[in-house]
């Protein structure tokens, strides 16, 4: 799939200044990260017996965060399967622990152990949500997956860091995959039409809901929903959305923003951002959209916690020229969990700082084309 | 480079995606097409009934007038399709690259669905079994013989979600234009030549362009279709077929098993049949549902199968624009491998034999595609599974059975060919309900007579027949 390219711009000097400042930010926060992750008190039983199969010792030999790279890269298998206890550090034990995983539709998921950081990922994307939009105080409707996946959590925890309150439907992706693949269209569809209706009852009960997260095909099909009940997103109150995901995509957001919620947030007066997340990263924010610039979507990871890098396909270890497609390489860097250069299912289009967010970002993502093509087909 | 936009009831939409149509031998890009997903598919779909309403606007007979220019704009003429002007000879390379057919082939395909187009008339008069037109239009009216007959409409529009292979199976939607019924169509992401120009053509012989929408994209889009349309057609697998059956909104095309039968009777003088064994199984690179898969016999099944493969056997592969080109590239080369995979596993079991061994290497792989030449196997019994395999490249099981046996024990066939003249066994063919479109005697099981039920008779997907009872209503006061 090819998408609509523009020419990379020159950095201003005020961003550049910026991204060198926030590069220091990082290379500090890296090493304070490595010294907790590696030290005896208080690293994890897993990295810390990683650390003897290492040939260099990260408490002296990583100094930057461009030291990283002297890790091996992480294995998405390394999270499959238990005990779940080695990944908890010893600077956090007795912490309550939650789990949360991803995958699972065949064979063992991949877990993650978090304390608190979802919580944290939140109250700093929750800094990025317009007042105007999402007002404080309102209720949050929450439609997408739960279960042992930590949206559900996060999303709350958003609404009630806001002074909201969180109505939850659930969806269980493993079983729509199942659904998919044994070709039951059907029984998919009514399974979409069952939390939609839940949906759609919450929105209609007087619970003064105004933002919502849902993911693009949920959101697609509650518009429906209410539209086919004579009503509509804004109508029921909805002033902010957040959804995403892969499926986010320009072409997407352009249908939602021009036919689905009526035009602009000043023509239909419902405001739509687009995040990119998952349960090693946490959150990363959307540049702000428009259609002017082809409703490019560029994401930004949440800097220093997470990092993301757009690497060249032969070398992970080096990243491509701006504008250059690439494979997307993902770190985590916080004192729960450290991803030293994780290689995503995904690739994109390296993006320049700007003064939002003074570090690189990615656009264009979409599944990693190697993985992609290796999907099975059909003989006819 | 050429760039096909999705058409949105008759309206061009600039997407923001595209997907790239390659050259199945140099792997460069020929086309790019915007895509859509199942939002805007949905969406559309809501106003499907405007499509109808636009159709029913003309006439039926001026829509058969319609279809005759249509045909001939078709096949003849340069046509703006995307944002280009396409000639006939553009058509045919293009369809050729990114298809893998040889040109001829091509040719043909543009024939036969020009063919039908040119003489939609005759096909809906068979279809319909000679039904007034404007019944299926107003909804009712007289047959004949004094009683009111009705056939509804159970759809505004027909969605179908095309394939990638095979550009003759585009004349199986083709008479829903002319009984007014709209379409909804996500074009094959290999072969969306014949889609939109046949579109281009209907619009531009003068068919309303709100009767049209295409929608390229991925399974989201096709999954669209096929969720929120009252009728659709479907082209794939036997999975695909078993996942659909059963189902009244989906008409189902997949592989069609199509067999000869030689009866007890002609089976001595099997050699009088071998042209049409031959073209039954090479027709088309045997891509085709309607290809032979299957020739039973009762005897003389080694002598049969030995005389296909030496026909067929040396075929080997040539340039797409060679006019002696037999064999269609697998586009996707992991489809030849994989396929060639299954058919080793039909030839380790016993009793099989590859009848074609002594002709060569079958797999022949190239940078972004391969081939597979033809093969003939023989199966000593019904029992073996090879019996009951087809594969999307010439290839036939000649298998030795008993007459009597052979009707119960050949499965599902879309075409099934019985050459004999034993009165007995064409009656029981004529009764069994595994053989689909029926032919008595040497006809090649890949030329079908238009002017006979199609595989699925559209008619009566599209339309119920009812019960409607008219009464004269009295004089009232206030008339």
């Amino acid at each position: 799939m090819s998408l609509v390219e523009g020419a990379p711009a020159p950095i201003n000097p005020e961003v550049q200044a910026a991204a060198a400042k926030a590069l220091d930010q990082l290379n500090e926060h890296t090493l304070k990260t490595v010294h907790w992750h590696f030290s005896d008190d208080t690293g994890s039983p897993f990295w810390l017996e990683k650390k003897a199969e290492l040939n260099f010792d990260p408490l002296t030999d990583v100094k930057s965060f461009d030291d990283l790279k002297k890790f091996p890269h992480f294995e998405d298998e390394w999270l499959r399967g238990g005990p779940i206890n080695r990944w908890v550090p010893k600077g956090h034990a007795g912490k309550p622990v939650y789990v949360f995983e991803t995958g699972g539709t065949t064979g063992i998921p991949k877990s993650r152990m978090v304390i608190e950081d979802h919580w944290k990922d939140y109250e700093l994307f929750s800094d990025t949500l317009p007042d105007e939009h999402f007002p404080k105080g309102s209720n949050w409707l929450m439609l997408g997956p739960s279960g042992p996946r930590r949206l559900r959590l996060a999303v709350e925890h958003l609404a009630q860091h806001r002074g909201g309150i969180c109505f939850c439907i659930d969806l269980d992706p493993r079983w729509v995959v199942k659904l998919i693949k044994k070709g039951w269209m059907d029984h998919l569809e009514e399974y979409k039409k069952h939390c939609i209706d839940q949906a759609i009852t919450i929105l209609t009960a007087g619970h003064d809901v105004k933002c919502m997260f849902a993911t693009p095909k949920l959101l697609e099909s509650l518009n429906e929903g209410l539209e086919e009940k004579g009503t509509s997103l804004a109508e029921v109150g909805i002033k902010g959305i957040f959804s995403g995901g892969t499926e986010f995509t320009p072409q997407w957001t352009r249908f939602a923003v021009e036919e689905m919620l009526g035009g602009s947030p000043d023509e239909g007066g419902v405001f739509m951002t687009p995040t990119y997340g998952n349960t090693l990263m946490g959150l990363a924010c959307s540049k702000p959209i428009t259609a002017a610039d082809g409703y490019k979507i560029s994401y930004y990871a949440p800097q220093p916690r997470a990092v993301t890098e757009v690497v060249q396909f032969d070398d992970y270890n080096a990243k491509v020229g701006y504008g250059e497609t690439g494979r997307v390489k993902l770190y985590t860097l916080t004192d729960e969990f450290f991803v030293p250069g994780f290689m995503e299912r995904d690739e994109g289009e390296r993006e320049q700082p700007f003064d939002t967010y003074p570090w690189d970002g990615v656009s264009g993502v979409r599944p990693f084309h190697e993985l992609a093509s290796a999907t099975t087909v059909g003989v006819y | 480079m050429i760039t096909l936009n999705p058409l949105r009831w008759g309206k061009q939409y600039e997407s923001l995606e595209f997907n790239d149509v390659v050259h199945f031998d140099t792997g460069e890009p020929i086309a790019r097409i915007g895509t859509v997903g199942g939002g805007i598919v949905g969406r559309d779909l809501r106003v499907a009934h405007k499509a109808r309403e636009a159709l029913l606007e003309v006439p039926t007979n001026e829509l058969l007038q319609m279809c005759r220019k249509a045909a001939e704009l078709f096949e003849k003429e340069t046509l703006t399709v995307g944002d280009s002007q396409q000639t006939v000879d553009d058509f045919i390379h293009q369809q050729s690259a990114s298809t893998g057919l040889p040109e001829h082939m091509c040719q043909s395909n543009m024939a036969k669905n020009s063919f039908v187009l040119s003489n939609m008339e005759q096909i809906l008069d068979c279809l319909t079994r000679g039904l007034d037109l404007s019944i299926l239009s107003k909804g009712y009216g007289e047959e004949g013989r004094g009683v009111t007959v009705s056939y509804q409409a159970q759809t505004p529009i027909l969605g179908a979600i095309l394939p990638n292979n095979s550009p003759g199976v585009h004349t199986l939607w083709l008479p829903a234009i002319p009984m007014q019924i709209g379409l909804a169509l996500k074009p094959g992401s290999q072969e969306p030549w014949t889609p939109y120009r046949m579109v281009s053509a209907f619009i531009e012989a003068g068919v309303p362009s709100a009767a049209f929408g295409l929608y390229p994209g991925g399974h989201d889009a096709g999954g669209a279709i096929m969720a929120k349309t009252a009728r659709s057609m479907i082209f794939g697998s036997a999975q695909t077929i078993a996942q659909h059956a059963g189902n009244p909104k989906v008409q189902p095309h997949g592989p069609g098993f199509s067999k000869i039968l030689l009866g007890d009777d002609i089976v001595d003088d099997w050699e009088m049949f071998l042209d049409v064994m031959v073209e039954s199984v090479l027709s088309n690179s045997g891509r085709s549902c309607i290809n032979c898969s299957g020739i039973w016999a009762s005897r003389h099944t080694r002598e049969i199968a030995a005389a296909i493969a030496e026909r067929i056997g040396p075929v080997d592969v040539r340039p797409p624009s060679d006019p002696e080109a037999q064999l269609a590239a697998f586009t996707v080369p992991a489809m030849a491998t994989g396929t060639y995979a299954m058919v080793q596993q039909d030839l380790a079991e016993s009793g099989v034999t590859d009848m074609t061994a002594e002709y060569g290497e079958k797999l022949i792989e190239r940078d972004h595609c391969a081939y597979l030449r033809p093969m003939v196997v023989h199966a000593d019994s019904p029992d073996r599974g090879v019996a009951a395999k087809e594969y999307m490249f010439p290839f036939v099981s000649v298998v030795e059975c008993p007459q009597d046996q052979m009707l119960s024990r050949i499965g599902t066939s879309l075409i099934g060919t019985v050459i004999t003249s034993d009165e007995k066994f064409i009656q029981a063919a004529s009764r069994c309900v595994d053989i689909d479109r029926l032919n008595i005697g040497p006809l090649p099981t890949n030329r079908l007579n238009w002017l006979q039920p199609h595989e699925g008779n559209i008619i009566e997907f599209l339309f119920a027949n009812r019960a409607y009872q008219i009464a004269p209503m009295p004089a009232t006061a206030n008339v």
